[in-house]
């Protein structure tokens, strides 16, 4: 079915398999262990899945009962554990999307932004160089380095008092945490989408601008006319990325906002306690939670494959 | 740089005040022009777009690291402000000290390099299946880079079912096969290999994709003259095609090992806590268990410097490689 869904990706494939199907036609046994090995690779990465699925329809006693890769049979099915997974991050699943939508458009705006004006700025190489190593390296930097001045960092700032009209709507001092989470995460972000952004306006056609330039239009001009509406593809590419890796995030929402019993609590928060406990686990429970959490993710990569696919590897 | 006479004045946004001290260079100094001439053409103006970001990059990134570092001079427990009056390297000198630090740091260089081969290894062996004109090409691709797009917490979820004692699919598996059932996230021996098997399988399909991206860019003529001359499929890849796939190594290995730094996130959630199954802490985790679950912010903040040394040494001579190649 993805196929049918994604047959632009077709084109790209066929026309390069050309070349390498001349190094291997032949012996049909080869084809036959090729696409043993390639069923062998899915049956590898589908498993865990399928077995966390077939899980988290089951009732506590057919868990420890069946086959962990076996479908739930006659009495054993059960929906309960999909409703108290849904209870339990339903509120998780909004606050997430509170600070990983404003901090995915924002991050890559100002990515946008800043690819921009180190292109247009043409600064001398000597300068250049050491600049894009700063943010090369950025992207790189383990969250752990930064955990301990962010802390104190946004102890110091004074967030209620300076958006208390958002309280007076009725947000309480836990979303303090979302606040901060919008701007770290447009912080840390912004190395990957300049980076992204610049590799994308370094190809793109300098004609146009030129001619606007000549013709007397400023910077922000050629960005508003120019740069902006050609921007549309690297735009996906940067949003799609950017979105998975801000939803899916654990550390700086452990940090930031600390507590899975928080009202701003955010979903991998609490699916990373969910169904763990010391008496034991609910394995039933932790799996209906992993799909109800990465819904959102897995339905932007099934959306968008390919601008995914481009993301990771860019 | 004459180009900014043209450009300066007729934007009516805020640059402009720039284009007026332009036209009045003309009989001397104008501080604009020297920037202008000193860092590239458009400096001043372009600046509008680039000094935001670089301000936050600066503060939060380079900024934050270097507060870390003074932080970790002190000996800050979490409450109130650090002592900036009385630094020492005592964190330092405890964690060289301590065989948790060495432990962690020993964790972590394994997985580190565990991880990176195997995923590379199994990521340029799927790339090459996936490679070879094969029907449904984009349903093997897009399955095999599917749990790339989940994050650590929901893969944790999942291979902490797989890994159960009891019933998990392993085990069943292999007791089926009359072996005797493996403790895999118990046994402190093993649970670091573990854990890299789950990683890899997370992110196998980025790698496969690197690598493919790296297949394709490669010309088809030299399949061709790999056929010509004689060589076997094996050799043909050995020889030819997989030395042609360093940059793809290069990258890839990169930003593997900084995943492997970030698996922080997974231990946390196989547990759901601070403290990784025995045997699998890394100084990820030991850093912010000792911050946020042992309140020591100051020896936390000298983990997080060690941390941050190992990453400079991976990307340090990245950066060096993708300057001398002109992408800087």
């Amino acid at each position: 079915m993805s196929d049918d869904a994604r047959t632009d990706g077709g084109t790209v494939s066929e026309t390069s398999a050309g070349a390498s199907d001349g190094a291997l036609s032949g012996v049909d046994g080869y084809r036959v262990l090729l696409y043993l090995g390639l069923l062998g690779m899915l049956a590898f990465f589908l498993i865990p899945i399928e077995s966390g699925l077939v899980t988290s329809f089951k009732t506590s006693s057919g868990v420890t009962g069946s086959l962990p890769f076996a479908p739930p049979t006659g009495g054993t099915f059960t929906l309960g554990k999909w409703q108290a997974a849904f209870d339990a991050l339903g509120r998780g699943l909004v606050n997430s999307a509170l600070y990983a939508i404003p901090a995915t458009v924002i991050s890559a705006l100002l990515g946008s932004f800043a690819a921009y004006g180190i292109t247009q700025s043409d600064w001398k190489p000597k300068y250049k160089a050491p600049i894009l190593a700063l943010f090369v390296a950025g992207i790189f930097i383990p969250y752990q380095a930064v955990l301990v001045p962010l802390s104190q960092f946004w102890s110091m700032v004074p967030i209620e008092e300076s958006l208390g009209f958002l309280w007076s709507l009725g947000i309480n001092d836990d979303y303090v945490g979302i606040v901060e989470l919008i701007v770290t995460h447009v912080a840390y972000g912004l190395p990957i989408c300049t980076v992204l952004f610049r590799s994308y306006y370094k190809n793109m056609s300098g004609e146009m601008i030129e001619a606007a330039r000549l013709d007397g239009a400023s910077i922000r001009r050629i960005y508003r006319r120019i740069v902006l509406p050609l921007s549309g593809p690297m735009f996906a590419v940067v949003l799609i990325y950017q979105f998975t890796q801000i939803w899916n995030d654990l550390l700086f929402t452990l940090v930031l906002v600390q507590t899975e019993s928080s009202a701003a609590a955010p979903i991998v928060l609490i699916l990373a306690g969910l169904g763990t406990s010391l008496e034991g686990q609910d394995f039933a429970l932790r799996m209906a939670g992993a799909f109800i959490a990465a819904l959102p993710t897995l339905a932007v990569y099934i959306a968008f494959g390919e601008e995914f696919a481009e993301g990771v590897a860019t | 740089m004459t180009r900014n006479t043209d450009t300066g004045d007729d934007s009516g946004d805020a640059v402009t005040d720039g284009g007026v001290t332009e036209d009045a260079s003309e009989s001397g100094f104008s501080p604009i022009a020297a920037l202008n001439d000193r860092f590239g053409s458009d400096f001043v103006e372009s600046s509008q777009f680039w000094l935001p970001p670089f301000l936050l990059v600066g503060l939060f990134v380079y900024g934050a690291i270097i507060w870390n570092f003074l932080i970790s001079l002190t000996d800050f427990s979490g409450f109130g402000n650090p002592n900036y009056g009385d630094l020492d390297l005592e964190m330092y000198t405890r964690a060289l000290a301590e065989s948790g630090f060495v432990d962690a740091a020993v964790n972590t260089f394994i997985l580190l390099v565990g991880f990176t081969l195997v995923t590379l290894g199994l990521g340029l062996g799927l790339a090459i299946l996936v490679d070879r004109n094969i029907r449904f090409e984009n349903t093997f691709r897009t399955i095999y880079l599917l749990p790339m797009s989940l994050s650590f917490v929901v893969t944790a979820q999942f291979w902490a079912w797989m890994f159960n004692f009891n019933n998990g699919v392993i085990n069943i598996v292999i007791s089926s096969l009359g072996l005797g059932r493996v403790d895999w996230l118990g046994n402190p021996d093993i649970v670091l290999w573990a854990v890299m098997f789950a990683l890899m399988w997370q992110f196998a399909g980025y790698a496969m994709v690197v690598y493919l991206a790296g297949l394709r860019a490669i010309p088809s003529e030299h399949y061709e003259a790999a056929k010509v001359d004689g060589a076997s499929t094996v050799r043909m890849y050995w020889r030819v095609i997989i030395p042609q796939l360093k940059g793809s190594t290069i990258s890839a290995s990169v930003v593997l090992m900084v995943f492997a730094l970030k698996a922080f996130d997974f231990l946390y959630s196989l547990v759901g806590g601070y403290r990784p199954p025995n045997g699998a802490d890394i100084l990820a985790t030991k850093m912010v268990r000792e911050a946020y679950a042992n309140l020591n912010w100051a020896y936390a903040s000298a983990i997080a410097i060690a941390l941050f040394l190992m990453t400079l040494g991976i990307v340090g001579p990245y950066l060096y490689y993708q300057y001398n190649r002109g992408n800087l």
